[in-house]
């Protein structure tokens, strides 16, 4: 039961106006991070519900649950939902949108109303997408490929890459938000070395999308033309390039993976420091490997065509560039790891989600440097080593991020909290099923098993199964918190302005926020993630 | 006039910003973000075209020559008056003077409306000479005596050719619209020297269009003269 008992209830921005249309028509940030929240959760179902199928029709070594035309459409179905309509919009859209105001002390975001926008491009995308997809789908995996996309396929490509190409500009627009509203909405005192790392690593991602996006979108926008008006650019037999294609593609879907793990390695860089209870190593070298992962992803980009027939001397140059990724991501690992050294840790839920971040990270980070390396990937390309090591970095990296920052903004964002026992629960059911999951891929994968077919020698069968019910374990883990937000939503204890006793304005503010998220601006007069000189006391807004 | 400067200024100033000087440079410095994503669209397709130039160099001298040049020439002219007038316009609005504001915008408008006009009509001519990508797609140099090299790869110029100006001229409709808004808000006296961000913004991005065009003309119109 909740011990203290507000008679009278404070305007926050969940009650201050109620009905269908406060929500829609609403330019407050806060309340458009609840509308991706929920956009983007039905999307995690959907490409769940594909990814279950493909697990099942895994079961047995036959292809006997669908036919390969259709799992052809489950995969590639998948990705794209997982791809474009989670993972890219999934902690800046939902978190960042929520709490990089409340960091930077701002009453919201610099375009309120591009934000919105935002949103309903983001809605007009999916819809275009998911009408491709209801009738009759798309099989030419997430990423397009020419001339097979352009000309063979006899599904609704086009329908897809417009949806995505839609949905790209909403991606654009809340990048050029966030980088607009660090730099000119930041509360007084709020300098760039006092800011927080989920801001650094946000501003890092947010000049992916806007310089990245860009190019997919006219790169799909060619694709999309070349099917409809027959025209040459990518298609061979007209003297068109289908590796220009996998250049263009590669040049946004690279980066793209550093958007979306960025915001999670943001999320993790402030839970770390909150639940040990001590300043973050090294804050410097965290911020700057960022913008440097940010950087270095923009020129890495042909380690997806080793084997495509790109020239040696090209290759060796993007093999060597993608080690170079190694030394940012190894930086902030290591300052994570040195931050928790000596530090009281207290587990909880969100901080379970890091530990789970760090390790399962850490395994697919370095199995990406297996695969860019030039011999080795010759082996492992297009086998399930690929599908292990991607799924370790975006499920075992970013979704966990995901979790935990919803986690441990949940008592601001909803103003209750969420039950602690079922959480840590879900949180041991997602790890033990993720990894059960895709540990065995890596094994199959380096043994040689191709991706991408419904059916598979029988010898792969124990494996497979393996990682069916590791699935099923991990759904369980992902159904379970969305049963107790909800429920927490009516039931939970009443959160109090600062729950974990972290630093940060968003932490000053009471739970939920009100309105204009602040009563008076906040001004900065410390360092940040100050933890160990004022380690309990509350530090008070204003003057 | 009907309202003060300061009036208009306490109008348009949003909650979420502390004053109007930092409302207008974070708008300003948004559209500068909102133009370097331009570029990287337009880059896209200018990488395309430098791949199958170098490719196919003597295939894109030939579609080249199709190019009506001193259209194109018109264009550059008419597009590069419609930038002066924009920045007057521009200047007008700055310093208080919102009927001139309005008569230079109009002019721009109708710039832009011609260089959309004479795009029409080369359109029309690539059109009727089935110098569209596709299946009707068929292409004659003209000159008996040297027959097309390769009219497959003259194709991806013209498909480049069309993709490049198509969404060019699409974003000089949008500027049209852009402009046509101003103009509308500019005869109801919303600006003032302390709130013309507004047309600041739009004169950013109309000159942005202006300055794609000036790389399409020599790249598209004046590939080397001396072949074919």
């Amino acid at each position: 039961m909740a011990t203290a008992v507000q008679t009278v209830e404070r305007e926050n921005y969940l009650n201050s106006n109620y009905g269908i249309k406060s929500w829609l028509l609403t330019t407050d940030h806060k309340r458009i991070a609840m509308l991706y929240l929920v956009s983007i959760t039905a999307m995690f179902w959907i490409g769940g519900f594909f990814a279950m199928m493909i697990r099942l029709e895994l079961l047995t070594p036959q292809g006997d649950l669908v036919s390969s035309d259709t799992y052809n459409k489950l995969f590639s179905m998948h990705g794209i939902i997982m791809v474009f309509f989670f993972l890219i919009p999934s902690v800046p859209a939902v978190i960042g949108n929520f709490v990089i105001p409340l960091m930077v002390g701002a009453k919201d975001l610099a375009f309120p109303r591009v934000n919105l926008l935002s949103w309903y491009i983001y809605m007009l995308g999916a819809i275009t997408a998911l009408t491709a997809m209801v009738t009759g789908g798309v099989d030419t995996g997430w990423t397009f490929y020419t001339p097979f996309s352009t000309t063979y396929s006899n599904t609704h490509v086009i329908g897809a890459a417009i949806g995505i190409f839609i949905t790209g500009f909403s991606s654009i627009l809340t990048g050029l938000n966030f980088i607009v509203t660090i730099h000119r909405m930041r509360a007084p005192g709020l300098t760039w070395r006092r800011l927080p790392l989920f801001c650094w690593s946000n501003y890092a991602a947010a000049l992916i999308m806007v310089l990245g996006t860009p190019v997919i979108a006219i790169t799909l926008l060619l694709v999309a033309l070349e099917r409809a008006f027959n025209i040459g650019v990518f298609n061979p037999q007209l003297g068109g390039d289908p590796l220009l294609f996998q250049h263009l593609f590669w040049f946004y879907s690279h980066p793209a993976v550093y958007i979306m793990i960025l915001p999670g390695m943001g999320v993790i860089s402030e839970i770390v420091t909150c639940f040990s209870r001590k300043r973050v190593f090294g804050y410097e070298f965290v911020a700057l490997a960022s913008i440097a992962i940010a950087v270095l992803g923009f020129v890495v980009w042909a380690h997806h065509m080793f084997v495509a027939g790109i020239s040696v001397y090209s290759a060796l140059v993007f093999s060597l560039l993608s080690y170079f990724v190694a030394i940012p991501s190894a930086v902030k690992v290591f300052n994570w790891t040195a931050t928790m050294y000596k530090g009281s840790i207290r587990y909880e839920t969100p901080m379970l989600y890091a530990f789970g971040f760090i390790g399962l990270f850490t395994i697919g980070g370095l199995t990406g440097i297996f695969l860019a390396s030039l011999g080795l990937d010759v082996h492992v390309h297009d086998t399930y080593f690929v599908v292990a090591h991607f799924h370790y970095v975006m499920v075992g990296g970013m979704v966990m991020a995901y979790m935990a920052g919803l986690h441990f903004w949940w008592p601001k964002i909803s103003g209750r909290m969420y039950p602690e026992a079922w959480a840590k629960l879900s949180a041991l059911l997602v790890f033990v099923g993720f990894n059960t999951t895709f540990f065995p891929q890596f094994i199959m994968g380096y043994m040689g098993a191709p991706r991408r077919y419904h059916a598979y020698p029988p010898e792969f069968q124990v494996l497979n199964v393996l990682s069916t019910a590791g699935a099923s374990i991990l759904a369980v883990g992902y159904v379970l918190p969305m049963i107790y937000f909800l429920w927490s939503l009516r039931y939970g204890e009443l959160a109090p302005p600062n729950p974990w006793n972290a630093v940060g304005l968003e932490w000053m503010t009471p739970s939920p926020p009100p309105t204009h998220n602040f009563d008076e601006t906040p001004v900065v007069t410390w360092e940040a993630y100050d933890y160990e000189s004022q380690p309990q006391e509350e530090v008070t807004v204003g003057h | 006039m009907a309202t003060s400067d300061l009036q208009i200024a306490e109008h348009n100033l949003q909650h979420h910003f502390a004053d109007m000087e930092q409302q207008q440079e974070t708008s300003t410095f948004g559209m500068w973000m909102f133009l370097l994503t331009e570029i990287m669209f337009f880059g896209g397709l200018f990488t395309a075209y430098l791949v199958y130039r170098s490719s196919y160099y003597t295939a894109f001298v030939e579609g080249s020559q199709k190019m009506n040049i001193w259209l194109g020439a018109t264009n550059t002219a008419v597009l590069i008056c419609s930038s002066l007038t924009m920045a007057l316009g521009v200047r007008a609005a700055q310093t208080g003077k919102p009927k001139l504001m309005v008569v230079l915008l109009l002019i721009t408008i109708l710039f832009g409306l011609g260089f959309l006009g004479i795009k029409a009509v080369e359109y029309h001519e690539h059109w009727t000479n089935h110098e569209f990508p596709g299946p009707n797609f068929h292409f004659e140099t003209g000159d008996p005596a040297h027959p097309p090299t390769d009219p497959q790869h003259t194709e991806i110029y013209f498909s480049l050719y069309w993709a490049m100006t198509g969404l060019h001229a699409l974003h000089m409709v949008i500027g049209v619209g852009l402009v046509s808004w101003i103009i509308i808000m500019g005869l109801r006296r919303a600006y003032s020297p302390s709130y013309y961000s507004p047309v600041e913004i739009v004169g950013l991005y109309w000159h942005f269009v202006d300055l794609v065009w000036i790389y399409l003309f020599p790249l598209l119109y004046l590939i080397s003269k001396k072949h074919g």
